[in-house]
């Protein structure tokens, strides 16, 4: 019963967003007013019947409701109660179930906070909302229902892929998401300022939150499927330069470059009618990867729900939307004139640098994503881009990012010469060339991305140190009183920077050792004396597990004892196996149990991992810094300070 | 003289294929280590014909190992690296690279970056350049409004 309501709640939800998609745009053209109102309504019922749809079919998962063919297919009575709800958006409809409750949220929450807005640009952006809305509801609805039932409900399920059953994956979709959808705000702003052909600093300082709000959820979403894909697959990679990663990169690129030229747009009324369209682009690239994920047109180690008539909607839902958006654009961006005006060196001229880099690097993940595709529709060659590829070709694009960050951040606006930007700079240079001396001097080989990585992680390190210092006018005291801006700038470069570290050394200084161990003889990595103790045969709640007793060892002393895996979940037949890691800020050790060995003794793998934690520590820092940017006191009063002057005409200048 | 190594090998590996193999394994380890090294990055650009994506150093398919073997047989051989791709491509086509060639259409894909990168960096200066003149020629006041100014100024 309560499935059916579910579904029912869902198709009312898809009449209401078609509803709100067109009577406030009508309202906001003709100018009733009757007609706007509709649209803050409607999102919030909008809104309340997706999670309503959303709630039941999470209680259905619960319950263990096999009556339902996607319960079946995904959950076991035996799965902890975690994962049962994590399976809920683990598959395609559910997880498609979750990107429109976001997507409802976000629009709902511009209906709730956006009271401020000039009437007109709220009605529109919530029409827009509302379209992108309509579209997925349909797709759901027409293609992909989550509530479709089993006319004899099965005794069991099929449990989920236990590769999916961990905690760091069952949280890693519902952020990525938050991320994607979060995009689509700044894409129905973009929208509605070019159906009003008009964008200005107060728009920009609208669009900014929600940007930063999303970019700040990709950064966790990204950082926490790395990171699962550190402990989980077994040998310790973070980023594979896979198709349905680099779907999720590249909408996270334009994010931040979004972010860094809406700066620009307000604060100096530039860079306008470049900003709407990163707006769209990114929103874009959020479209293509989840068409990507969906369809299955690139093979992946991803694509959960390869389904052809399903791409084929998503592909027509991207075309239009993107489509109709840049024919909006190439109508009205020529309406948008700049205000401010600048020097070659300045600010602004760095952030359009930081832009065209990012958007760069972009592309060519985008060129290199789909180059196998391309070269087999036109060539009928079937090749593959792969990480040595991207490793290749995208790095520059960072380095050079990271070379001209910190001095493009202190740069003031307008005018600027960059003897007088890197003057309170050398500070930082000296100290990041003492630290390439030292990662010289320690390295045990002479590898140079572990130069370029822990110098130029540090130079962004040091560099924002040095800027937090200037905006301080050299006082301590000060420091606390900075904006929060200056702050969340100073921790998502810094945290890049940490990034930077963790990533070069951890490739230049990593070693690894395969053996066959022999119960109870040590050997040693890297200084490390390791001992396999014991092998166990223990039963988990829904799998059978190997568990491995194994001592780590440093000059005598017991630095750990670590228990790897190796599991196999009887009702989907397949093994994972459970690595082992001793944490720590300069290295992990990282231990994996393979196979009995014929001969005796147990297949094992051992790698020492330095500063590998460096890599989420810097993206957790990132995310913290837009967090704090987000707080920003501009953002907080800016509501207040607009009601208190509702009818502002054109500013006299 | 390499067939009859590659099918002992499917051999003793088909006992093995109820359980999965797990990545690189201890007994396929060369015993020069700079050999071996060789080969771990010879197998991160050699891609696992039968998986999504995978490398076949990460790969735990049947076919990887025999991959994995055949480019620690060629190496001991004394084959340099590119030979040891030339031979396996010539058996498994150019999808098993994970970095296609850079030849032919391929230059497209190799291109793409420095050459949007210069246009943009051109673009950008070019606009940049144009704005200023624009902005420098634009706010000329005409004699009225020159005296205007002036007057303000005084006051």
């Amino acid at each position: 019963m309560l499935n059916e309501l579910g579904h029912f709640a869902l198709i009312l939800a898809f009449a209401v967003a078609l509803v709100q998609s067109s009577v406030p745009l009508i309202g906001a053209q003709k100018g009733w007013a009757g007609w706007m109102a509709v649209g803050e309504p409607a999102a919030s019922a909008q809104f309340l019947l997706i999670a309503f749809s959303f709630g039941a079919l999470t209680w259905a998962f619960v319950t263990s409701d096999f009556s339902l063919q996607l319960v079946f297919s995904n959950s076991h009575t035996d799965k902890p109660m975690l994962y049962k709800i994590s399976g809920v958006w683990g598959n395609h409809e559910g997880s498609m179930l979750l990107w429109v409750l976001i997507l409802a949220a976000f629009g709902a929450s511009a209906a709730w906070f956006g009271s401020a807005l000039p009437p007109r640009l709220r009605a529109r952006v919530l029409s827009v909302q509302a379209m992108i809305g309509a579209a997925f509801l349909g797709f759901i609805i027409f293609t992909s229902n989550p509530f479709l039932r089993l006319v004899s409900p099965p005794f069991n399920g099929q449990d989920l892929n236990p590769l999916l059953q961990d905690p760091g994956l069952a949280f890693h979709p519902p952020f990525l998401y938050l991320g994607y959808v979060g995009l689509s705000m700044a894409f129905s702003f973009a929208v509605a300022a070019l159906i009003e052909g008009r964008v200005d600093a107060a728009w920009a300082r609208w669009v900014r939150p929600w940007t930063l709000a999303a970019w700040m959820f990709l950064t966790i979403g990204i950082a926490l499927g790395s990171w699962w894909a550190y402990y989980e697959l077994g040998w310790g990679g973070f980023w594979f330069w896979d198709p349905v990663e680099n779907a999720s990169f590249m909408p996270w690129l334009l994010a931040a470059a979004l972010l860094h030229s809406s700066i620009v747009v307000e604060k100096r009324e530039a860079l306008k009618s470049w900003t709407v369209l990163l707006a769209i682009l990114a929103f874009g690239f959020s479209l293509i990867g989840t068409f990507i994920v969906r369809s299955g047109v690139i093979t992946s180690v991803h694509s959960f729900a390869s389904d052809p008539q399903r791409g084929l909607f998503i592909l027509a839902i991207l075309a239009i939307f993107v489509g109709g958006a840049l024919t909006l654009y190439a109508a009205r961006a020529g309406a948008m004139q700049a205000k401010g005006v600048f020097g070659m060196v300045s600010r602004e001229s760095a952030l359009v640098l930081n832009n065209i880099l990012l958007a760069v690097a972009a592309l060519v993940v985008f060129v290199g994503t789909v180059w196998p595709l391309v070269a087999e529709l036109f060539w009928a060659r079937k090749l593959s881009v792969g990480a040595p590829f991207f490793e290749k070709a995208f790095t520059p694009f960072m380095l050079a990012l990271a070379i001209a960050l910190p001095i493009g951040a202190v740069m003031p606006w307008k005018r600027a010469s960059f003897a007088r930007a890197l003057r309170p700079l050398w500070a930082a240079a000296v100290l990041a060339l003492a630290v390439v001396a030292l990662t010289w001097a320690v390295g045990t080989n002479r590898s140079t991305v572990a130069l370029v990585g822990a110098g130029l992680g540090s130079w962004l390190v040091f560099g924002a140190l040095a800027e937090l210092w200037l905006r301080a006018a050299h006082r301590p005291m000060r420091l606390a009183r900075l904006p929060r801006a200056d702050w969340g700038k100073a921790f998502a470069h810094g945290g890049l920077g940490i990034t930077f570290i963790g990533i070069g050394l951890l490739t230049a200084w990593q070693s690894e050792d395969i053996r066959v161990a022999q119960i109870g003889q040590p050997f040693t990595v890297s200084g490390y004396e390791i001992t396999l103790d014991a092998v166990d045969q223990v039963p988990g709640p829904n799998f059978r597990s190997s568990t491995a007793t194994m001592t780590v060892r440093q000059g005598g002393k017991l630095v750990a004892t670590l228990y790897p895996e190796k599991r196999v979940y009887p009702v989907q037949g397949m093994p994972t196996t459970e690595a082992a890691i001793d944490n720590g800020i300069w290295r992990d050790v990282y231990l994996v149990v393979g196979d009995p060995q014929t001969g005796g003794g147990w297949a094992v793998r051992t790698y020492i991992k330095p500063f590998a934690n460096w890599i989420w520590a810097g993206a957790i820092l990132m995310a913290l810094g837009g967090l704090l940017s987000l707080t920003d006191r501009r953002y907080r009063v800016a509501a207040g300070a607009r009601k208190a002057l509702p009818l502002q005409a054109a500013p006299a200048e | 003289m390499l067939k009859p190594l590659l099918l002992s090998l499917a051999l003793l590996a088909t006992p093995q294929l109820a359980a999965p193999l797990w990545a690189v394994q201890p007994d396929e380890v060369l015993s020069d280590p700079v050999l071996e090294a060789r080969a771990r990055e010879l197998g991160k650009v050699l891609r696992c014909p039968v998986c999504q994506g995978e490398n076949i150093d990460e790969s735990n398919a049947t076919i990887s190992r025999d991959l994995r073997l055949v480019v620690r047989e060629r190496l001991v051989a004394g084959d340099a690296d590119w030979q040891v791709l030339d031979y396996i491509t010539a058996r498994y086509g150019e999808y098993v690279l994970f970095e296609p060639e850079a030849r032919g259409v391929n230059l497209i894909l190799y291109l793409t970056g420095p050459v949007a990168l210069l246009l943009a960096l051109g673009g950008a200066t070019v606009f940049l350049r144009r704005r200023r003149k624009g902005d420098a020629a634009a706010p000329k006041l005409d004699d009225a409004e020159a005296r205007r100014v002036a007057e303000i100024l005084q006051e």
